[in-house]
Order: C-alpha cells, then sequence, then structure tokens
C-alpha cells in the first residue's frame, strides 16, 4: 500500500499491461472474431463499429505523435466516457481543460504505446478544451469541446470541491504529524522499559505503543527503506537478512511460542532498542514532506482495512505477543479519519455511499469494542473461530465499499 | 445494449440442448476415451464428444454443429435453470449465511443477486460497466476471470435453508410462518460423520457451466455482491457430472468408476417430473410460496477410494448390483434394464444382493420415491495420509424430502454394502423457490 507522491500504487500497472498483451495478441493474429480480443481492448468504443454514435456520452479519442481525434466535439452534460487510443509510438495523456485552457477538468496519463485507456467524468454544460499530450510535455494538441444542457442534476462547483480536497490534505497531514510525534514519544517510554529489564511494563507498552504506527500504517509503508527495518515479521526474512524493528522486541517480550529461544542479551536489547528509536525519528523527519491527494487519501483508507484483512484478522502480524486486536483497531481508526476528511466531498456526490460507509465502520468498532478488556483487548488466543469470522465479515463489509471511495471522490 | 454494456461474448440464439448421441446406441461402440470426451474434458473435449455423436447418431435430426462453450440457457421461466437443464459438466456450489439483520436489505440482495445472474448467463459481466472498464480509481464490477469466455451453460439456482426462516427459534426475518413442514435441517442418518463448515446455510448458489472458470467466476462475483449482508459459509467445486438429467445425454460415472444415475428422472418425462420433483401449491398453508418449486439434498459422501480401489471386480459389482462396464443389472439386460431382485444363482442368493446398492434405493423398495440428480465428483487434494478427499457431492430436487430421500438414506445408512467405502461429511437442505420472471427477483413471493 504505497501511498507516497512519486509512484503509483501497484495495481494501476496491472491492467494496462494485461490490456497490452491481449491488444498485441489480436493484432499478431488478427481474429477480430475471438471475443477475447475485442471485448476486453474497446468496451467503450467500437467493437460493433457502431455503439460510440448510439451513446452521445461514448467518446473514442484517437491519439498519436501527431493527432488528437475525437469523435465527437460535443456532448450532453452527465457521465461522458473518453476512451483514448494511443496509436502513436510515444507515451500520452489527455486532458479535458476549462475553458481558460489551464485549470484541469479530468485527465488520463501514462497511455503506453498501443493501449486504450478511459478518462470516465461527470462534466457540467461548458466550454471546455480536449488536449492530447504524445511525450506527456508541452501544451499538446489542443480543440475545443463543448457540453451542452441535458438537464441532469449537476454536482457541486468544481471551486468549492477543490477547496475540500485542500482541507482533506490538511487534516491528514496533521493527523499523520500527530500520530508520528505520539510514535516517537511513546517507543522512548517502551524501549526505556524495555532496556531497563521492566518487562511487565514493556509489554504493557508495546500494543499501545504500536497503535501510533499501525493508524498511519500505510503512510509509514510508503517509506520502502524504513519500514522492514521498523516492522518486519520473522517469517517475512529474506535469506541473510537481519531481523530488527518492532517484532524482533516482541519475540524477545513473549518468547512463549518460540523453540529453543535464547533470550537477547542486555546489550543486544540496548542495540535494537537503540535502532529502532533511529528508524523512527528518521521516520518522523521525513513525514512533514509529504502531501496527500483525495484519492491517496481514500487509497489509505482502503490499504489499512487491507492491511486487516491480510494479517490482524488472521492472527498474524502479532505472533508472538497476540495483541492483533490493538493493531486492528488502529488500522481501523487510522482509515476513519481518512474517510471523516473527504466526507464532505463524498456527501455531495455520492451521499449512499457516505452513509454506507459509516454504519459499516460503527459495526466494525462496536464489534471491535465487545472485545474490549481493562484498558486493552483480548489476546487474539481468547477469540472463538465464530467471533473472528463475525470480525472478518464486518471487515468485508466495510472494505467493499470503501474500495469505491477512491473514484468517488476524485 | 448500451454501449458501456461489458459484453464476454455475444450470447447466442438459445438453444435446446445440443444434439447428443443416443445412449443406446452410443454405449455399444464407445471406449474409455470416447466416455471420457462425452462427459468432456475441457472445450476441446466437448467439441470432440459432440462430434463424435453426431457421427454415431441419428444424422436427419441433427443441425449444424456448434460449440458446446455458447450454449446459453435462459435466466427467466416458471422454474429455476440448473434443475432440468442437461447436467453441465461443471459445478461452483455455495452456502451462505445472511449477515444482516434487516429484511429489506435481504432483499435488495436477492434483488442484486437475480440482476447480476440473468447477466452472467447470458454471458455477460456481473454488472453493467464490465471488468475492465469504468472509473480508472475504482475496482471494476465484475473480477475479470471470464473475459473472453462464452456463457459455456451457465445456469445460477437459489435456494433457502431452513435457518434463514427460524435461528435457534428466533424469527430473523419475518418468515417464520413461511418455513413449510418439510423445510428443516436433516436428520441425523446413522454413520454421519459431518463437518459443520461444509454444512447448512442461509442461502445457497448453485453454478454449473461446461467451465469451470465460468462457474467459479459467477459463485465469485455473487459473494462479493454479497459482503456486509451474507457471508460465504462454505464451497464446493465438482469437476465432473455424475448424473443425467437428459435422454440427450449420456450416462456418466462416479469415482467408483461405475455408471451413476442410469435410473435418473429425466427432463423430457414431464409427467414423472411433475409428481417427483416440484413442489405443490396445496402441499401445506406455509409452504404456498415454494408451488412450482422445488427442494435441494446436498450431502458430500466422501469416497475411500484407495479402499475400493482394493476390491475385487466381484465385490465391486456385488456391491453397485450392477455390471463395471455397461451398467447393465446382474439379474441380467443392459443398463436400462430394470433389475431382477428375486431372480437367484446357483448358491440360492438373489444375483442382485440383498445389501446391494441398486436394491436398496430402487424405487420399487421406497414406494416409487424418485429422485432428479444431479451431483458431481470432487477432490479436494488429499488429506496428508497419501489419500485423495475425494468423493460425490450429491445434489437431489425432490418434491418432498421427508418421503423421497430421509427414509431412503435412513435405510442407506444401516443395510447399504456400499457404505463400508463412503462417508458423509457434509450436509444441506434448500428450499428453492420457482422461477423467475421478468422484473421479479428470486424468492419474490416468499417476500410478498
Amino acid at each position: 500500500m504505497i501511498m507516497s507522491r512519486l509512484s503509483r500504487p501497484a495495481g494501476e500497472f496491472a491492467m494496462p499491461v494485461r490490456t497490452l498483451i491481449l491488444a498485441s495478441t489480436c493484432a499478431v493474429f488478427g481474429m477480430p472474431l475471438l471475443a477475447g480480443c475485442t471485448d476486453n481492448t474497446t468496451n467503450t468504443t467500437d467493437n460493433s463499429g457502431s455503439t460510440a454514435s448510439a451513446n452521445p456520452r461514448a467518446l473514442t479519442v484517437q491519439a498519436t505523435d501527431s493527432e488528437c481525434k475525437l469523435s465527437a466535439t460535443s456532448a450532453p452534460a452527465g457521465t461522458v466516457t473518453f476512451a483514448v487510443t494511443n496509436g502513436g509510438q510515444k507515451v500520452t495523456e489527455f486532458y479535458l481543460y476549462a475553458e481558460d485552457g489551464k485549470r484541469i477538468v479530468g485527465e488520463v496519463e501514462n497511455i503506453g504505446p498501443g493501449i486504450t485507456r478511459e478518462l470516465v467524468m461527470k462534466v457540467e454544460p461548458g466550454s471546455y478544451l480536449t488536449a492530447c499530450k504524445p511525450g506527456m510535455a508541452g501544451d499538446g494538441i489542443r480543440a475545443p469541446f463543448s457540453v451542452s444542457d441535458s438537464g441532469e442534476a449537476q454536482q457541486g462547483s468544481a471551486g468549492s470541491d477543490a477547496e475540500l480536497v485542500k482541507q482533506a490534505d490538511e487534516n491528514y497531514r496533521e493527523y499523520v504529524e500527530d500520530q508520528t510525534e505520539h510514535l516517537v514519544a511513546m517507543t522512548a517510554t517502551f524501549v526505556a522499559a524495555y532496556k531497563a529489564g521492566k518487562d511487565d511494563e514493556a509489554r504493557a507498552l508495546y500494543p499501545v505503543a504500536r497503535m501510533h504506527w499501525e493508524r498511519i500504517e500505510t503512510v509509514a509503508e510508503s517509506f520502502g527503506d524504513l519500514d522492514p527495518k521498523l516492522d518486519l515479521r520473522e517469517a517475512d526474512l529474506e535469506p541473510g537478512q537481519k531481523w530488527t524493528g518492532w517484532h524482533r522486541l516482541e519475540k524477545d517480550l513473549w518468547p512463549a511460542r518460540a523453540k529453543n529461544y535464547e533470550p537477547l542479551s542486555k546489550a543486544e536489547r540496548v542495540a535494537y532498542s537503540d535502532d529502532l528509536v533511529k528508524n523512527t525519528a528518521s521516520l518522523h523527519k521525513r513525514v512533514p514532506r509529504l502531501d496527500f491527494s483525495a484519492d491517496e487519501i481514500a487509497n489509505g483508507s482502503r490499504g489499512l482495512l487491507d492491511e486487516v484483512a491480510t494479517g490482524k484478522v488472521t492472527g498474524e502480524e502479532e505472533y508472538w505477543s497476540r495483541t492483533d486486536l490493538w493493531d486492528f483497531q488502529a488500522n481501523i481508526e487510522g482509515a476513519l479519519v481518512g474517510f471523516e476528511g473527504l466526507r464532505p466531498l463524498l456527501r455531495d456526490r455520492d451521499p449512499a455511499l457516505e452513509s454506507q460507509i459509516t454504519a459499516k465502520f460503527a459495526t466494525v468498532l462496536a464489534l471491535l469494542n465487545a472485545q474490549r478488556e481493562g484498558d486493552g483487548f483480548k489476546t487474539y488466543d481468547k477469540l472463538s473461530k465464530a467471533e473472528v469470522k463475525e470480525l472478518s465479515d464486518a471487515v468485508n463489509a466495510l472494505s467493499e465499499p470503501l474500495s469505491k471511495l477512491a473514484a468517488a471522490v476524485v | 445494449m448500451t454501449s458501456t454494456e461489458y459484453v464476454r461474448q455475444q450470447p447466442t440464439e438459445t438453444e435446446a440442448p445440443s444434439p447428443a448421441p443416443d445412449p443406446h446406441k452410443e454405449r455399444a461402440a464407445v471406449s474409455r476415451r470416447g466416455l471420457l470426451g462425452a462427459a468432456g474434458a475441457g472445450l476441446a473435449g466437448l467439441a470432440a464428444g459432440a462430434a463424435g455423436g453426431f457421427a454415431l447418431g441419428s444424422a436427419e435430426t441433427t443441425p449444424s454443429p456448434q460449440p458446446a462453450g455458447t450454449r446459453t440457457y435462459p435466466f427467466y421461466g416458471e422454474h429455476q435453470a440448473g434443475i432440468l437443464t442437461p447436467v453441465q459438466d461443471r459445478l461452483h456450489f455455495a452456502a451462505f449465511d445472511v449477515i444482516t439483520h434487516s429484511r429489506e436489505e435481504l432483499v435488495q440482495l436477492l434483488k442484486d443477486w437475480t440482476a447480476a445472474a440473468a447477466r452472467m448467463t447470458q454471458g455477460l459481466g456481473a454488472g453493467e460497466v464490465g471488468p475492465t472498464s469504468g472509473p480508472y480509481a475504482a475496482p471494476p464490477d465484475d473480477t475479470g476471470e471470464a473475459i473472453g469466455l462464452p456463457a459455456a451453460g451457465l445456469t445460477i439456482t437459489f435456494g433457502f435453508g431452513p435457518t434463514l426462516f427460524r435461528k435457534q427459534g428466533k424469527d430473523r426475518f419475518g418468515l417464520a410462518d413461511r418455513q413449510p413442514d418439510a423445510l428443516h435441517r436433516l436428520p441425523h442418518f446413522p454413520a454421519d460423520k459431518l463437518d459443520p463448515q461444509r454444512s447448512d446455510g442461509d442461502l445457497c448458489v448453485q453454478a454449473c457451466a461446461d467451465d469451470p472458470q465460468v462457474a467459479v467466476h459467477a459463485v465469485r462475483n455473487l459473494a462479493r455482491i454479497a459482503f456486509g449482508r451474507a457471508s460465504l459459509r462454505w464451497s464446493q467445486l465438482g469437476f465432473g457430472r455424475t448424473s443425467s438429467t437428459s435422454t440427450s445425454q449420456a450416462t456418466s460415472r462416479n469415482l467408483m468408476g461405475f455408471k451413476d444415475g442410469t435410473m435418473n428422472l429425466k427432463a423430457e418425462d414431464p409427467a414423472a417430473i411433475d409428481a417427483h420433483v416440484w413442489a405443490p401449491a396445496d402441499a401445506d398453508n406455509k409452504g404456498r410460496w415454494l408451488a412450482g418449486g422445488s427442494y435441494l439434498v446436498v450431502r458430500r459422501i466422501n469416497m475411500t477410494v484407495e479402499t475400493w480401489d482394493r476390491q475385487p471386480l466381484s465385490e465391486q459389482e456385488r456391491v453397485i448390483g450392477r455390471t463395471k462396464a455397461e451398467g447393465a443389472p446382474l439379474s441380467g439386460g443392459s443398463e436400462f434394464s430394470q433389475p431382477d431382485f428375486h431372480l437367484k444363482g446357483n448358491d440360492g442368493e438373489p444375483l442382485v444382493a440383498t445389501d446391494a446398492h441398486v436394491r436398496l434405493v430402487h424405487p420399487s423398495n421406497n414406494g416409487g420415491a424418485k429422485m432428479l440428480r444431479r451431483g458431481y465428483n470432487f477432490v479436494d487434494g488429499s488429506d496428508g495420509l497419501g489419500r485423495l478427499d475425494a468423493g460425490l457431492f450429491f445434489l437431489a430436487y425432490v418434491r418432498d424430502p421427508r418421503t423421497q430421500f430421509i427414509p431412503i438414506q435412513m435405510k442407506l445408512g444401516l443395510g447399504d454394502g456400499l457404505s463400508e467405502y463412503v462417508q458423509h461429511t457434509g450436509s444441506a437442505l434448500f428450499a428453492i423457490p420457482p422461477g423467475i420472471a421478468q422484473g421479479e427477483h428470486v424468492g419474490q413471493a416468499l417476500f410478498s
């Protein structure tokens, strides 16, 4: 779940690659009759040769290194699809600009040669400019485009949306910084107890300190060099890789499930602790340089739920301490903060999705509340199979609508 | 069809089941290889099997051959598809627990399932947008593994378990007064060793197709649509049919190597189907909504195939009561001859043994009871002791399980020679609502 500004989520690469393979298969064998060829590459365009004209909101864009041909220069307001096929040699982009030619209304980037990608978006009546940018640079090949009034309900103005996105970014950035500061402080407290041999105290502090990490886990993981140093599980080690970070200390504090475990020496405790503190400080230093777009916040929330589904609900994350429910709670809390920031935006665009996600968050949190014990939670081994299944169902119930959040707010 | 609609493959016109060989004629000429082809070992196998059929069958009634994979069956109709439909080669069966407490959400789920099933059975995607379309920032509304695959004769059949009506005495959705008298958990049968994780369920989905990926795609997408409302309880893959529901189909074999379902009810005998399969309107007041529907008995029957394979041919045939080669009753004749249970051999014992499977289940020994069987062979890997986790996933549609399945199974559990080689590890009973009309959702009569 990488969320850095520089890299896109890995999943976004998956489809174009597959499309490319299928598209080239068709080209090589020249068998347009094969369903696998026609339906994959051109869903909305012209596999029957006539559908493009049948729906005035489904447009095609033939982009080459020197041309940008649209199947129409206007469309009725509503949800419009531009299926952009790159027939050139260069990687291209397609933009829909506002009348001023500066404000981007919609864009689709990174269209490799031979690939068709879609821009699906709601557009309001008005005058626009379209642009293909072969080579991804310059002003591109521009042309006027108009959208007529179709009487369909329109979303809030783009200006106020931009304000809401900015607000969401600021809120989320503040949250990430705040959690990182707490993480630094709690890590210091934890290692102080651990180094001093106050193991009971350290065991009590461990899951609480880690909650600050888990709340911002998708952000923390975006630092590919720090994440393995801080949060690697023993089962994930590569041959020869040195095991450091939280889970190394976890095993030392809870060796009961380990066979023939050799406890760390006092010097080793100090060394591993100092390493943890140092890497956490490095995380802290880098975090303020981040900022988040609406889809990054949304995908971060979904990513946190993915973390729950793959590591926490299965009891794998905290193998030695069995404190998975602390992590679980923190992942959900972090996801909720991201969602809350985007809520005003979502409320305008998809109120049904907003209330659905809200209700499903409440269900998960209520189930977690039922597992509280003292200041914390039951350990994972105290959960019955039925309770785990119920938690898993609730996570699925939340994850499914949450996976639609990003598309709804961009 | 809107331009954004995703088409896996243009559905062909609905057709009658493709003409298959006359089983009587085919039998004389087939080798084991030929049978495998007819049972459909993949698309190529299907095509080969069909072609073989044309050659052997009656040429004058045979239209030009069409790849079996492009076959589609109508989703809407008087009865649900997937019951009388000639049994497809592959199965993915799934049972769900309803996790919402809201009747409204349950009904919406059934509406969503109906819409998705209506689409998928015609070779379309689960959603309207498609697996590689729609907003780039959103997950697609279809999972995509069926891209490029035809409908492959997919049918999706829905059912309601007893626990949907009442669970631990609680009327969950205001349906308790509509729970038919026949819809209760099956009783414990002698020698049952049921795994709760392979048994029961509030809802069921039977997806059958001639391509395994098409069947799996259907269940996977329905499970996805259900998240938050119903949760997958268990599911079962079946890789080869063990029954035929049409005289156009050859009798297939189960993992014991014997022909299975020779005596099965066939779609071509509507009087028998009416008498044994469709639930009547006047069965009981609570079950009026089920008129035109049926009951589905589900049993996961493990076979200790390794032990079975060590039995002499004489023992194997004695236990079944039929010949292994042709499936003829041991009293003589050919596959479709009726067994003579009185005919004795030179030792004075009946040729069809007193504990032979065919004797115990024969309608003449069960008050005329017959079932429409639609089972599948399964192999779920191995058991860690070097043995296959294999057997028969038994599916049978009946008008009333209390007269057609329960007494027969009670008898089998006690005295069947076969029970030494099988173990029932899963069990469920579902009411299968009648067919769905355009604009309606599955089970609409139950909720109105």
